[in-house]
């Protein structure tokens, strides 16, 4: 009786610290719904793009929202507009140069004024954020909303485990990030919009 | 000649603006791809995709106005052929 009570509680205490440990959520999509969507608005031209590269580990504690940080990486070359001629130009070395600079990325080092309820925790992110090869301290807001258990059926039941929806819209300058700046302005804004929509899984082991 | 390019302006001219209606009446500049949005059920997330579609912008009517514009007022430096004058020459 004696061990049978030792043994429940070991199980039990293990089972709250394997709870409490925070969990690694992976970006990576296969389903490919992960995205980023950019916005320029100058005087003379309205560009908007997607792009759906995106990668990246986070780690989380259900238990404290507040903890989180991570790293989301969005691939340079992913990047999509509705004229292939002008995103030739975007792609090329005298804009984003996605050849010497493939990858785009904002590497949250904590979260600031978190307030959480129930399931969703917002935020202020403050991390760096790298494009074409400059690096710059930057404010995000962030909402988070942790879904327990809903990764099965996401995958039709093929893996259990659960997903993090993070979601951030947030302004960069690209005169900032050595993007042409102070350069065609009327027609390639200076400031660019970005909205962050992706989901990142954390499976069962 | 002169009637000939008169009326091939004006067909350019509103075949043009009636394809930049048709299409949408799109007032940025042309795109040969357009966004097509879906919302993912469990996560909410609108995932973008692209699909081929040509959409013509305002520099595809503009375009075609000058054009037609263009071969309009030209045709306007024509001299009329006269029939009579033709068969005395020859």
């Amino acid at each position: 009786m004696k061990k049978t009570l030792v043994t429940l509680a070991l199980a039990g205490g293990v089972a709250l610290v394997a709870s409490a440990a925070p969990q690694s959520f992976d970006f990576k999509d296969a389903k490919g719904v992960n995205n980023a969507v950019f916005k320029l608005d100058a005087p003379l031209e309205a560009i908007n793009g997607s792009a759906n590269g995106v990668s990246g580990m986070v780690e989380f504690d259900a238990d404290k929202p507040a903890t989180a940080k991570g790293k989301i990486v969005v691939t340079s070359k992913s990047l999509t507009v509705g004229n292939s001629m002008m995103q030739e130009h975007m792609h090329g070395e005298q804009w984003l140069d996605v050849a010497k600079h493939p990858e785009i990325s904002f590497n949250v080092k904590e979260l600031k004024n978190a307030k959480t309820e129930g399931n969703v925790t917002t935020a202020t992110a403050v991390g760096t954020f790298s494009l074409k090869g400059v690096e710059k301290e930057i404010s995000a807001p962030v909402k988070l909303t942790y879904l327990k258990g809903k990764l099965a059926d996401r995958t039709m039941g093929q893996m259990k485990g659960d997903l993090l929806v993070i979601r951030s819209t947030f302004t960069i300058k690209r005169s900032e990030f050595n993007i042409q700046a102070g350069k065609n302005e009327d027609k390639v804004a200076n400031e660019i919009e970005l909205t962050l929509s992706i989901a990142g899984a954390a499976p069962q082991k | 000649m002169k009637r000939s390019l008169q009326i091939l302006a004006v067909v350019l001219a509103v075949a043009t603006l009636s394809v930049w209606l048709v299409k949408g009446a799109n007032t940025g500049f042309t795109k040969n791809r357009v966004q097509v949005k879906t919302v993912d059920p469990i996560t909410e997330i609108e995932q973008v995709e692209w699909q081929d579609k040509f959409l013509p912008g305002v520099d595809f009517l503009g375009g075609g106005l000058i054009a037609g514009g263009a071969l309009f007022v030209g045709s306007l430096f024509i001299r009329k052929t006269n029939k009579q004058q033709q068969t005395q020459l020859s």
